[in-house]
């Protein structure tokens, strides 16, 4: 247990998610090259053979499941390299990351950006 | 003997620098950003320095989770902009300045700061957005760059009081130069915000007022801040604030502050600071 680990909706790159997520990372780092970005694009599960995902990881990719992929390790530093292959905006993953599209997600920062109050501890989204 | 005549602490938002590049400086969403940029390029462009020591983290494009330095050095003649995904930004390469890098290197090495040296190393966002915020556009960068890059993506980074103490080093090893270069500082990242997560796009205004206030007039305080308040009360991303540290350390104990702009950047998950401090 550590003392973050009670932040809300908030993954800490440790050293456990950095164990977790070391080949999800460094896939996600190659695609820094051109050529691999055009090889992924092409045929993402032939691409994803030359990575040790897990079948979890593999699946969290291809499905876009951004939240998935951070639970499992994934740095957004990182995954936001699918996401620059994707054609999507920083604000449009934080839209899908939390739930709201990214016009809702881009008027939240208009307004201000999400509030601290209420976003500090887990047990204060438990209670809804 | 060279000086350290100026420090900016900025965010480097790397919409800021698209919106540089693609000429939409002046749409409703980014133009208040830019207007209030204005005065600081006007200082940097006045005070002409020498030399731009550029504080700030790689973001998985230099550097991957295979090998991850807390501090890293640039000593290279040039640094060319990364290629992030998008392509390598359309800006000019940076000129290093390898004599003073390496005897800064040396100095900071031998006062206890055991940082990584990087012969060759892609500058990517962190580093050029804060050139295009302080210089907008131009064919090439006014001033020589040595890049200092900070580890704050994998936890630990290192502490806001560590970083204080590094620029603290950073000005005696400036002192102890032969040369006469004038250099400026950059401090980037922040300010407060979030990425990642069902938390995305937090941001958390007081905190940053209070950091901003407290770096000129008790930048101890500031440096005592500790991870997991930044993580909880900054968002997990505005612990980058720890770079500004380094930036605040090297201007020294009576630095003043000349000019701020704070807001959140609303084509962005981040709210943008900028902070331009002047030496005793």
């Amino acid at each position: 247990m550590q003392p973050y680990d009670d932040i809300p909706g908030t993954y800490v790159q440790d050293g456990r998610q950095t164990r977790l997520g070391y080949a999800l990372n460094m896939f996600c780092m190659s695609l820094n090259e051109e050529a691999n970005r055009e090889r992924f694009k092409a045929d993402e599960p032939a691409y994803l053979d030359g990575f040790a995902l897990s079948a979890e990881q593999r699946q969290a990719v291809l499905d876009r499941d951004w939240v998935a992929m951070l639970r499992l390790g994934g740095n957004i530093y990182y995954t936001f390299k699918i996401a620059i292959v994707d054609g999507l905006s920083m604000q449009g993953v934080g839209g899908l990351m939390s739930g709201v599209t990214r016009e809702e997600f881009q008027q939240m920062m208009i307004n201000g950006g999400r509030p601290l109050a209420g976003n500090r501890y887990e047990e204060e989204w438990k209670r809804g | 003997m060279a000086e350290i005549v100026g420090g900016i602490g900025t965010s480097h938002i790397p919409g800021i620098g698209a919106a540089v590049d693609k000429g939409k400086t002046q749409e409703p969403i980014w133009k208040n950003l830019f207007d209030h940029y204005e005065p600081a390029r006007e200082w940097l462009a006045e005070l002409a320095p020498d030399v731009a020591i550029v504080v700030f983290n790689d973001h998985a494009s230099a550097f991957s989770m295979q090998l991850i330095p807390t501090f890293a050095i640039g000593v290279a003649d040039t640094f060319l902009p990364a290629d992030e995904g998008y392509g390598r930004r359309k800006v000019p390469a940076a000129q290093g300045a390898p004599e003073l890098a390496w005897h800064l290197t040396e100095r900071l090495i031998l006062d206890g700061f055991d940082m990584t040296i990087a012969n060759e190393m892609d500058i990517d966002h962190g580093c050029t957005v804060p050139l295009s915020i302080g210089c907008d556009q131009p064919d090439e960068w006014p001033f020589a760059i040595i890049p200092l890059c900070v580890n704050v993506i994998q936890y630990p980074p290192p502490t806001g009081a560590r970083c204080l103490a590094l620029g603290q080093a950073l000005q005696r090893a400036v002192a102890s130069w032969e040369g006469d270069e004038r250099i400026v500082v950059f401090g980037t990242g922040g300010m407060s915000h979030q990425l990642q997560g069902e938390r995305a796009g937090l941001v958390n205004a007081d905190f940053d007022t209070a950091f901003l206030d407290g770096l000129t007039a008790d930048p101890d305080g500031v440096a005592a801040i500790d991870h997991v308040e930044y993580l909880r009360d900054a968002g997990s991303e505005g612990i980058e604030l720890v770079m500004w540290m380094v930036m605040r350390g090297a201007l020294g104990d009576n630095a003043t502050e000349r000019y701020r702009h704070y807001q959140v950047a609303a084509a962005s998950n981040t709210a943008a600071g900028l902070i331009v401090l002047e030496p005793a």
